[in-house]
């Protein structure tokens, strides 16, 4: 049948072309349904999310007893320690790190759809590949990384990822830690040049709720770099026979948030509430340095 | 007959607009009303999740403590003589209530529809109240509020942009880091399913002012749905 065949038959269906039609528009839509994220996004660096200028600074975090124990537990000096080196640049460093997101896509050359998009590495931090081909997460057996196991979809105009797989390691470098149980659900919103990323952090072992923070980013002309110096282990000095640490009870760091900037001990070793505005009829006023 | 009522029931689902097809020809076409034509419902109870900055949030930072803001040499004059109780002293206490922090404080939010085209965004710490305005003519200048003038439109899919302007100087952290009148605010509200069967609004929050700032001041803030207004605690403004 020759395409003036073709011609002929569409046009006596009016069905036909409507379905056409129809299936075209759907097709218009869906691809406009998405948005576009690839590029460099630059850091702006107005939320202090990396936490870390303090060694028990558990702000924010709604840690249960069991992740608190833990957390007051951490010595940096077990970054000595071979085996524990990299432990504190987990995928959840995205949204708290300082740096720039670089994120660009693979797509199936024949079809032309993504297959994934990576998140390049940055610092010590690993690249994040969010595939989208609906491949099957794998058996929970299955080896953890750091970046860890993720899958993307589309709701609207919104990325949505899932990660898990990712090996135990900190929510925050100074010693909040999170269990290779952890799992970490991102939204990518674009609006313009700002994308905002909001993440929402589940441990069952170390949280008590879900930790949520957002970070934002502006597109940047000046292109990042896609790759970045990965963490390589080291001897620094431990021969790794102990774990330096502190006893929970006694950590000697743990009123230096209140020393320093009058922040109660109770936020600053992560209760879940001390979270929510209610927590401020508890805080006895603190006078103002003049 | 059919085939026109099932193109009909396609182009809507297709969410072709009617008012768009009759733009396009030329005709002049009422906005619908926004409450009706909303992609998303922002009504209800909000908590503020303190999850990051909570040292410059859930406490009055101190004097001199402004870190990640990128302000000026003039901005930082200002914060330097930063005097909250002559703030009170003046009336100025709602300084860091205003339109460009107020989405940052820990504090609850109802949001309500005040009438078919504006929604309407209540704080229970400080007890303000913002008004996003859809569909509005330009309106002639007014006097300047903490909280500015808002328009506001959906953004397809399911997104809110809001500008506001013709705000009064304020404090972008409660310790005296400024923001001129002439600032201007953009926002972007979209919503997020939790785990478990809650909902989170996340506010992208964008302060433009060449005068404080030496380049946009961008945060984000994320809060979670609740049942009711149960906890909710109006409370005055301070300036401590």
């Amino acid at each position: 049948m020759g395409s003036n065949a073709v011609h002929r038959k569409m046009s006596r269906s009016p069905a036909t072309a409507l379905a056409a039609a129809f299936l075209f528009l759907f097709a218009c839509r869906t691809a406009a349904a998405q948005m576009e994220i690839t590029g460099s996004w630059a850091a702006r660096n107005h939320e202090f999310l990396s936490g870390d200028g303090l060694p028990v600074d558990f702000t924010g975090i709604p840690l249960n007893e069991e992740g608190r124990i833990r957390a007051l537990s951490y010595s940096e000096s077990q970054l000595a320690m071979v085996e524990r080196q990299c432990q504190g640049w987990p995928a959840f460093y995205i949204v708290q790190g300082p740096f720039g997101l670089k994120i660009w896509s693979e797509t199936d050359p024949l079809k032309g759809n993504v297959i994934s998009y990576i998140i390049g590495a940055w610092e010590d931090r690993a690249p994040l590949t969010i595939w989208m081909d609906g491949r099957p997460r794998p058996s929970k057996y299955a080896e953890h990384t750091r970046a860890g196991f993720t899958t993307g979809s589309w709701e609207g105009n919104t990325l949505v990822a899932y990660t898990t797989h990712m090996k135990a390691g900190f929510l925050r470098k100074t010693g909040a830690p999170s269990s290779d149980e952890a799992a970490m659900t991102t939204r990518f919103y674009r609006h313009g040049d700002i994308l905002t990323v909001l993440a929402i952090i589940e441990d069952p072992i170390y949280l008590a709720e879900p930790w949520i923070l957002s970070r934002s980013f502006q597109l940047s002309a000046a292109p990042l770099s896609p790759i970045g110096p990965p963490c390589i282990t080291t001897y620094e000095g431990s021969i790794g026979q102990t774990a330096p640490h502190y006893v929970p009870e006694k950590n000697p760091f743990v009123d230096e948030m209140t020393t320093k900037y009058g922040v109660p001990r109770d936020a600053a070793i992560g209760k879940p509430e001390t979270l929510y505005p209610e927590y401020r009829r508890k805080i006895l006023p603190v006078a103002p340095v003049r | 007959m059919r085939v026109v009522f099932i193109a009909a029931q396609a182009a809507l689902l297709l969410g072709v607009q009617p008012h768009a097809a009759a733009q396009e020809r030329g005709a002049p076409a009422a906005e619908p009303a926004a409450k009706a034509s909303a992609p998303m419902d922002m009504t209800g109870y909000w908590v503020a999740l303190v999850t990051e900055d909570w040292r410059f949030r859930m406490i009055t930072p101190r004097k001199g403590d402004y870190q990640a803001v990128p302000m000026t040499d003039q901005a930082r004059k200002i914060a330097g003589a930063w005097d909250p109780s002559a703030d009170e002293a003046s009336g100025n206490q709602c300084k860091a209530y205003g339109a460009a922090a107020i989405m940052r404080l820990p504090a609850r939010f109802h949001i309500t529809w005040q009438d078919d085209n504006t929604l309407r965004v209540d704080s229970d710490s400080g007890m303000q109240t913002r008004l996003f305005h859809f569909n509005s003519p330009p309106s002639p200048p007014r006097e300047r509020t903490w909280q500015g003038d808002s328009t506001a439109q959906w953004q397809r899919p399911a997104s809110l942009k809001v500008a506001t302007t013709n705000m009064r100087s304020g404090y972008l952290r409660k310790n005296g880091v400024p923001y001129s009148e002439n600032a201007a605010v953009t926002e972007y509200f979209d919503l997020a399913p939790l785990p478990g069967g809650g909902q989170a609004l996340l506010v992208t929050t964008i302060v433009d002012d060449p005068q404080y700032l030496q380049q946009p001041f961008i945060v984000s803030s994320q809060f979670k749905k609740e049942a009711d207004g149960s906890k909710w605690d109006p409370t005055p403004c301070t300036a401590k």
